[in-house]
């Protein structure tokens, strides 16, 4: 990585410069006084900056190089599923048939993209074990609160207006609460057990007339498999609750187990971990949701229906939640997701899950003996260390995250779930190979071992990134969110 | 199982499998109960090889009318704008497009630094104190900015225009449904906001009043008229803005919005069957701490280097789980940073020109029309969208002009039951003179054919 500072953008602007070409305008010109009101105009021209087009292609290019994807190396970020973004991918999502088609055209003019949303839904709905499948909702966090909206109507449409909780285990996304307080419900949190899985004894004492849901992941994100899950389901649904399964972990168990089966009548995925969306830096997204029978009138506008004159988008659906985002929901990511389902097939997706969960349990099996390992049984796609014996000897979780950045490596998801102290969340991926899990795991036993014999290195580190320790306090106390230029 | 992303080989796995101590893959799913355990193979299409599988989609995308063999007249809220060509070439580096969110800042900031030049950019288009990393779209920023407005006036209701998307009105409605904030919408008088009725609707329970500007009809609101009313209740002012619009419009933070959101798609984001677009979210200072989504700030190392992390995280649902401000968590930073980059391409000047452009083209049309013998409906101050009495169902319009290779605009009797037989034109600064001529003269010959008939 480059070590120099790279300037903004806008400290590298110089009056006269310019960076685009736009088509000519053949038309006559007007004067803005004569169409628009005075006030209106505006007076001051936004302060964007005036470069070149070389300007801002090395400009980009320098900030890439400070940034870390998976194509820039091994990145085990834990319930993220950092895989492989196939370029494959990249190249679809970008044909002009569908990049360059407006979603209000006559629906004569878009069947292509129609079958395709179509041809996905009914593959999501095979892989989860669903009745129906929306594509709405843009991504993880936005799926779980149209999924609980929809269970917030059921209830409401059957007279059951006194379901105001929706319990959520203490391991749980931080998202599924904050989706909770959204939809209108309160949260209510059961406890784990010794084992790391939901206690049975406490989700009994937590349930009842007024339980909405149950939202939970499985397996949860500690890597386990929730084994009780039939009993749960049967908790939940004997007082006349709905089960809520949050799919960020759906990469565990496909080909295995079905949240269908299992018992779960709402199912949110994220295309973007699962079935590569990419992560894009943070987004877009595609979150999703799919539900039983009983749950199908309420889901979002519109819903796409197949008849004999091809597909149209069904706007009559009295009971429906409304709308959860304008138009169809992330097409473009949707595109992505089934060009990779679609690369992969029902084999493909069953290896990839095997792999994942073979790579998790080699590398938490290499890993053991050199950190705490809370809950010691075979993990799914990701295991959960702990590193309160390193935290001992003085050196924080933080510091070995940091550590890890010296060898190239993003490190895991650290100090959660919130269940384990100091905890490194570590998913490797199907899509890596035995030599980077090999040559990752050394890195973690160096420093292990450096945390006992040389602190300090670990305790000060990063010490080969662009930019050290930066200074969170200070952001936060005296934020500065923007730029301006200097009187 | 041999795949061209799937590593292992069969040494690795007997490898792997010997060190944890098992026989085979599947004793790692013994922990999944026999009664729910998935037999066999899902029943989905199998695998396709990459050059069967790219021809296939090739082909369907073939089936679709896109906007590069067809001249687009369809706007209402997603628009066939100029895409500078780097745009794509920047979002393509897989630096940033393989990464996830910025948590490790030592080696994000690439990323981070890129959005705090995007919240900078959001901010000088919208004279706003300062903006958020992105929303999903411009329609659920503005569900957000209503529940936003309700938490901090602690009041339970929202008056949205009727001439605000018909469709991210439904979303606030749902965003509402939750929260238990009641939604009322403020009528329309010559295809703007009615001030009078807005005098009339407004009390001391109202935390928000949402404008779009401009508005779902091309038409450019006067928001200094609305302000006064909606600031001596009490109320938030809250506007919904094309950011280009703002290039040559005054921007809503020199007239009192406390909150503006929108959608960058007209800078340099596909239209891409309606998403993956992205929403923009900003503030005045005094709600900094209560912004949903993401906020990337400027700090500094243990050498007093300049960097970038995510900041005032206290709001966000990691952290604050069930008192969070809002539930979002992933956004859509790689549209924001191909918004930036648009942004940076057109630049101080392009940004203005380019707004003009759609100005002055949108009257062109405007003109030709009514040189036509056509009816403009709402004859105020207009960006880039007109609408157009069209005497005949527009969907038989469309119909002729789709055989002629033009995309025609929106039916707006799909969304008000009074503008049946009311088309919304778009024109933005792609539409050549002589695809502005051809589309007036498809419009009048397929009029004047379809008269006899529907008369």
């Amino acid at each position: 990585m480059h070590k120099d500072n790279q300037p903004l953008i806008f400290e590298m602007t110089k009056e006269g410069r310019i960076g685009y070409s736009l088509p000519d305008l053949e038309v006559p010109e007007i004067d803005l006084k004569d169409v628009l009101p005075e006030g209106l105009i505006r007076e001051e021209a936004a302060e964007l900056p005036e470069v070149s087009e070389l300007d801002i292609m090395r400009h980009y290019t320098a900030l890439s190089k400070r940034n870390h994807g998976v194509d820039s190396g091994f990145y085990p970020l834990g319930s993220c599923t950092m895989k492989y973004n196939p370029k494959i991918n990249e190249t679809v999502a970008r044909f002009p048939g569908f990049a360059n088609i407006h979603p209000l055209q006559e629906e004569s003019t878009v069947q292509g993209a129609m079958e395709l949303l179509f041809d996905l839904q009914e593959h999501l709905k095979e892989i989860t074990g669903m009745d129906e499948v929306t594509l709405q909702p843009a991504a993880g966090a936005h799926g779980e609160w149209t999924g609980l909206m929809m269970i917030r109507a059921y209830h409401e449409s059957r007279g059951d207006m006194n379901r105001t909780k929706v319990i959520v285990p203490d391991s749980a996304h931080g998202t599924n609460p904050a989706s909770a307080t959204v939809a209108g419900f309160e949260t209510v949190t059961v406890k784990s057990n010794e084992h790391g899985l939901v206690d049975l004894e406490d989700l009994k004492r937590v349930v009842g007339e007024d339980t909405a849901a149950l939202m939970l992941t499985n397996p949860n994100t500690l890597g386990l498999f929730e084994e009780q899950i039939l009993e749960m389901a049967a908790i939940i649904h004997e007082v006349g609750g709905k089960l809520y399964y949050d799919g960020a972990n759906l990469n565990a168990v496909m080909s295995k187990a079905r949240p269908g089966d299992m018992g779960f009548d709402v199912v949110h995925l994220n295309l973007h971990k699962t079935f590569t969306g990419p992560h894009g830096g943070g987004g877009p997204g595609s979150g999703p949701v799919g539900v039983k029978k009983d749950l199908i009138p309420y889901l979002p506008k519109p819903v796409l229906v197949k008849s004999g004159e091809g597909l149209t988008f069904d706007y009559n659906r009295p009971e429906s939640i409304g709308r959860v985002k304008p138009f169809y929901g992330n097409f473009g990511i949707n595109v992505r997701a089934y060009t990779y389902i679609r690369s992969m097939g029902p084999d493909g997706l069953k290896a990839v899950t095997e792999y994942a969960v073979l790579n998790a349990n080699y590398m938490m099996r290499k890993l053991a003996p050199h950190f705490d390992l809370p809950y010691d049984r075979h993990c799914k796609h990701e295991f959960v260390l702990s590193g309160r014996r390193q935290k001992k000897l003085g050196v924080r979780t933080l510091d070995m995250a940091k550590r890890l950045l010296d060898f190239g490596y993003h490190p895991p998801t650290i100090y959660f779930p919130l269940n384990v102290e100091e905890g490194m969340m570590i998913e490797p991926t199907e899509t890596e190979s035995k030599e980077t899990l090999d040559a990752f795991i050394d890195a973690m036993i160096q420093i292990a071992k450096e945390v006992e014999e040389n602190p300090e290195i670990v305790q000060n580190a990063p010490h080969t990134t662009v930019i050290k320790r930066l200074d969170e306090t200070q952001a936060a106390r005296k934020p500065v969110l923007r730029y301006t230029k200097a009187e | 199982m041999k795949h061209r992303y799937l590593p292992m080989t069969s040494q690795d796995e007997k490898d792997m499998l010997d060190t944890i101590g098992i026989q085979s893959i599947d004793e790692l799913f013994a922990d999944i109960p026999e009664k729910v355990r998935f037999k066999g193979e899902y029943n989905i299409k199998p695998a396709k090889s990459e050059s069967s599988l790219t021809k296939e989609l090739a082909q369907l995308a073939a089936k679709n009318a896109d906007s590069n063999r067809f001249a687009s007249f369809l706007g209402a809220g997603v628009y066939d704008h100029y895409k500078p060509i780097i745009v794509d070439h920047v979002i393509s580096r897989s630096e940033f497009y393989t990464a996830y969110t910025p948590y490790q800042p030592e080696i994000s900031q690439g990323e981070l630094q890129a959005i705090f030049e995007f919240q900078t950019m959001i901010s000088e288009l919208t004279g706003m104190d300062l903006a958020n990393s992105s929303m999903y779209d411009g329609g659920t920023a503005l569900a957000e900015a209503g529940m936003l407005a309700a938490g901090h006036t602690r009041r339970k209701k929202i008056l949205v225009s009727r001439a605000v998307h018909p469709e991210s009105r439904a979303v606030v409605r749902s965003y509402a449904l939750g929260q238990s904030i009641e939604v009322e919408e403020i009528p329309l008088k010559d295809g703007h906001t009615d001030v009078e009725a807005l005098k009339n609707l407004i009390d001391d329970n109202v935390a928000a009043v949402m404008i779009q500007y401009p508005n779902f009809f091309g038409q450019v609101e006067d928001l200094a008229v609305l302000e006064p009313v909606i600031h001596e209740a009490g109320a938030l002012f809250v506007v919904s803005a094309n950011p280009l619009a703002l290039g040559a419009l005054t921007p809503p933070g020199k007239l009192g919005a406390d909150i503006t959101v929108g959608d960058a798609q007209p800078f340099g984001i596909a239209e891409a069957f309606g998403g993956p677009h992205c929403g923009y979210f900003a503030v005045t200072k005094k709600l900094m701490r209560k912004v949903p989504g993401r906020l990337v700030g400027e700090t500094t190392d243990e050498d007093g280097r300049r960097g970038f992390v995510l900041t005032l995280q206290a709001r966000e649902q990691h952290i604050r789980r069930d008192k969070a401000t809002s539930n979002i968590c992933s956004n859509q930073a790689l549209n924001a940073l191909a918004a930036s980059v648009a942004m940076t391409a057109l630049g101080k000047v392009g940004t203005k020109q380019m707004a003009l452009q759609n100005i002055t083209k949108t009257y062109y049309m405007k003109q030709q029309l009514k040189n036509a013998g056509f009816e403009i409906a709402f004859d105020g101050a207009h960006f880039n969208e007109i609408v157009v009495k069209t005497k005949v169902p527009v969907k038989e319009i469309n119909a002729a002009l789709l055989e002629k290779a033009i995309i025609g605009g929106y039916d707006l009797g799909r969304s008000y039951d009074e503008l049946e037989g009311h088309m919304l034109v778009a024109v933005t600064e792609q539409r050549m003179k002589e695809e502005i001529d051809a589309f007036v003269q498809v419009v009048a010959a397929a009029v004047q054919e379809m008269g006899a008939t529907h008369a």
